[in-house]
């Protein structure tokens, strides 16, 4: 019996293998020669090819291939290639003042600087400063231009090369503030804060404010100055900024007035200490980083 | 008596369910225990109301259709959802913004572009793998589906399993194994019904009329039990508790990266190939109404494809911790591969010649056709992205996501649409489709979207493939991540354009079916014959 969907064969048709499923039918006709050819010709070319390359497991290891390529091996040249090629840039990096190095007096060095000094920021730096240097709470935003210890391309080195209240580098910055839990009054330590909310420009109580000035003038003056605005020699900070490492607010600031802090950043000069990681081209490099992000003076 | 064993085991999956939820120590665990507790327990009642009825006949003589008409209806379902969810996804990449503050951790991107690739490749691709199969292989058997209501819980046991996956996906189960996400209880429920798909198709074809087995089915057979070994290899896991969601895989580092990327590159080779080949075999020359081109090309072919697929998978690692003789092995066996993947394409686009007329007047086998081209043209750009000095290039980049859609839309998208076109007026007996035009239209929206979606992606695929490589003179990269993203925005908005387009076309076709279902004329002779052809 005839399948009712059974294929008609038109006329000039090959023939059929003959068999029938559900009304298909199939033509007998050979492979197209272009399509067995390629697919010969790419097997050939992959049995060549798995021999110019490493390709055949072995019991330990694997066949390296003729040509002896690796991937890694492409890298590391890569790598040196520019290594050897940066050379006397990286020499002349310990030997140029760092002021000098800028885009106008000596352009190479300073692009090798910045971007040589993102990569060391990126790896040693971001982890507290953050990736894009706009710090954290107790972590210095370094793209603005208010500095602790001084903004200027040498103050920074000299800060990334030996750190702060560091037991590793006896020439680390260091400065500590008085604790005034048990120095002074709670009225005090209130009207104290009120006073620091005053002169950084925030919501305060007008009386506490005034009785604070003195507080502030006994008390804070001799670090923070009697206006407010610190001393980078001490690293104390500008109180009149609003710029804060530990939060403005008067519950931050009772805290601070209370119990003090101390930021520690270690030495990464290996020149300057044990603990030092980086070598003076690189803390250079981080250091011409740094200033150029957008506060450096 | 099968009846009351049934019942209990329902009442004890109830059971055991809600003793689970009680103890759920993840989002995602708890509401899994609870659906599966519901369904139980509502097939307990649904079986508890059939139990000790008289049973009803069974029409052996007549082909069962129920199964591949759910399947049918389920693939234009998930279709629109996973095409949704793609473009929604599109456009989140275009405007963070649309990952809102308050659907974070449910419907940002993370938790989306999972749901989005497996609503279409197993809600799409599965179910219409599960039509074609079932439908195929008892024509081309003239035999009755094997395993009675097997076939019925095969789509439903399928159906419920996307329902987890999904779930899971925006509850936040996930293994991170891209493509099998899925946790560890939903791995075990597919396999349960992997193995009674297997079963079904196998049991089908041996009880079959005809003396030789239609090249669709060898196609459809390969897909069913690789997947079986893929996705049972590949989730090798070990759960952290039973009452929690989370497992730990059993292959670590590099071995558990290869394992991954050969079952990866082997979804798409055998579920979005083999799969969609087996598909293309029987529609093409039914839709065409002429003989297949060559039946040697089609078994030498369809063993080179078959040998060499499972071999490419380590083309996904170049450049990776996969030693290098592994990386060399799977860019020589991606090209290897090339021509075997022609083949289908040949066989697919020469069994219209005599019949290239139609192209004018048929839009569902104009639609073909675009899908068997689309698919030639991924499978040469495939072979080319594997070799290792192309992938330094488009490794990482958009490049991989255009080539994945011209895979997806162009060639598993196109086919099934053909399919259904196909389908719906026979699996419901009725003279012919709703409109023409509107498959037309469905047609030239697919295919503007498909090739807008292309360019936009090789243009930014490659754009950052150059910008991530770029140095200056002393060696230093020039462009950050941040650049690429912002020169990307106005081809990522393309690109989601593509999808609107894609999408409405899939809509167009919904409507379609659905009115071709409704207000079809019913043809006169209810029942296809099974008839041997010899």
């Amino acid at each position: 019996m005839k399948h009712p969907e059974e294929q008609i064969l038109q006329q000039g048709d090959p023939d059929t293998t003959g068999h029938i499923w559900d009304g298909i039918k199939e033509f007998n006709n050979p492979m197209p020669r272009w399509w067995l050819w390629t697919f010969y010709a790419t097997c050939a070319w992959g049995l060549v090819y798995t021999v110019l390359y490493p390709a055949w497991p072995l019991i330990t290891g694997a066949t390296p291939g003729v040509l002896g390529f690796s991937a890694r091996a492409v890298v590391a040249q890569d790598i040196a290639e520019f290594d050897a090629l940066n050379a006397p840039i990286r020499a002349r990096m310990e030997q140029v003042e760092l002021a000098a190095i800028n885009p106008a007096d000596n352009p190479d060095l300073y692009n090798y600087a910045r971007q040589g000094g993102a990569a060391i920021f990126a790896t040693w730096c971001s982890q507290c400063h953050g990736a894009g240097a706009a710090g954290a709470v107790g972590y210095p935003n370094l793209l603005d231009d208010d500095w602790l210890w001084g903004g200027s391309i040498d103050e920074i080195h000299y800060t990334i090369s030996h750190g702060i209240r560091n037991q590793d580098d006896p020439a680390a910055h260091y400065s500590q503030m008085t604790a005034f839990d048990d120095i002074l009054t709670d009225a005090e330590i209130a009207s104290v804060v009120h006073y620091v909310l005053n002169i950084s420009g925030q919501a305060h109580e007008d009386s506490l404010a005034a009785t604070g000035a003195e507080v502030f003038l006994d008390n804070c003056a001799a670090c923070h100055m009697d206006n407010g605005m610190g001393d980078r020699f001490l690293g104390a900070p500008n109180l009149t900024d609003a710029i804060w490492l530990y939060g403005g607010d008067a519950d931050a600031l009772e805290e601070t007035v209370r119990h003090s802090r101390f930021g520690v950043m270690p030495p990464w000069s290996a020149a300057a200490s044990d603990a030092g990681r980086l070598s003076e081209a690189e803390v250079r490099a981080v250091s011409v980083y740094v200033h150029s992000l957008g506060g450096g003076e | 008596m099968l009846d009351y064993v049934k019942l209990s085991a329902l009442g004890l999956v109830a059971i055991c369910a809600a003793i689970a939820a009680n103890h759920a120590r993840d989002l995602a665990y708890l509401v899994h225990a609870i659906l599966i507790m519901l369904t139980a327990g509502g097939l307990f009642i649904w079986q508890l109301r059939r139990t000790d009825e008289p049973p009803v006949p069974v029409p052996e003589h007549e082909y069962m259709d129920g199964p591949v008409r759910a399947a049918a209806i389920a693939t234009a379902l998930w279709g629109v959802v996973g095409f949704l969810a793609g473009v929604f996804i599109a456009f989140q990449l275009a405007f963070p913004q649309l990952n809102f503050d308050w659907a974070q951790g449910y419907l940002n991107f993370g938790r989306l572009r999972p749901l989005h690739t497996s609503a279409v490749i197993f809600a799409f691709g599965g179910n219409a793998l599960i039509a074609a199969s079932f439908y195929i292989v008892q024509r081309t058997s003239a035999a009755r589906m094997w395993g009675g209501n097997l076939s019925w819980f095969v789509f439903w046991g399928y159906q419920f399993f996307i329902v987890l996956a999904a779930t899971g996906y925006v509850l936040g189960a996930t293994q991170g194994q891209e493509y099998a996400e899925p946790e560890w209880y939903v791995d075990l429920w597919l396999t349960v019904v992997w193995v009674a798909f297997l079963l079904v198709f196998l049991g089908t074809l041996l009880k079959r009329r005809e003396p030789h087995i239609y090249v669709a089915n060898w196609f459809l057979l390969s897909f069913i039990v690789t997947v079986a070994m893929l996705h049972i290899v590949n989730n090798l896991s070990v759960p952290v508790s039973i009452f929690g969601a989370r497992s730990v895989q059993v292959f670590s580092g590099v071995q558990n990266a290869m394992t991954q990327w050969w079952y990866g590159h082997n979804a798409v080779g055998f579920f979005l190939t083999a799969g969609f080949l087996g598909m293309m075999y029987y529609f093409i020359p039914k839709q065409a109404e002429r003989p297949v081109y060559s039946y040697k090309l089609s078994i030498i072919h369809f063993w080179a494809l078959i040998f060499l697929y499972i071999w490419a998978g380590p083309h996904h690692l170049h450049y990776t911790a996969l030693p290098e003789w592994a990386s060399t092995l799977g860019m020589v066996f991606s090209v290897v591969l090339w021509m075997p993947s022609w083949g289908g394409m040949i066989n697919g686009l020469m069994t219209l010649s005599g019949a290239w007329d139609k192209l004018r007047t048929d839009p569902i086998l104009r639609m073909m056709v675009t899908s068997v081209a689309f698919y030639g043209m991924s499978t040469f750009e495939g072979p080319m992205m594997s070799i290792r000095a192309v992938n330094a290039l488009s490794h990482y980049t958009d490049w991989t996501i255009g080539h994945v859609h011209t895979g997806a839309l162009g060639w598993n998208g196109m086919i099934t649409f053909g399919m259904l076109y196909y389908l719906f007026p026979k699996l419901w007996h009725r003279r012919g489709l709703y409109s023409m035009r509107l498959v037309s239209w469905h047609y030239w929206l697919a295919t503007i979207g498909i090739v807008f979606y292309a360019a936009s992606m090789w243009v930014t695929g490659i754009m950052e493939g150059l910008m991530w490589r770029e140095v200056d003179a002393q060696g230093f990269l020039v462009n950050s991540f941040a650049d690429t993203v912002e020169a990307k925005f106005p081809l990522y908005v393309v690109r989601g354009l593509g999808g609107v387009l894609f999408l409405t076309g899939a809509l167009i076709m919904v409507y379609n079916l659905w009115m071709t279902v409704a207000r079809g004329t019913a043809k006169a002779d209810a029942a296809p014959a099974m008839i041997p052809a010899e």
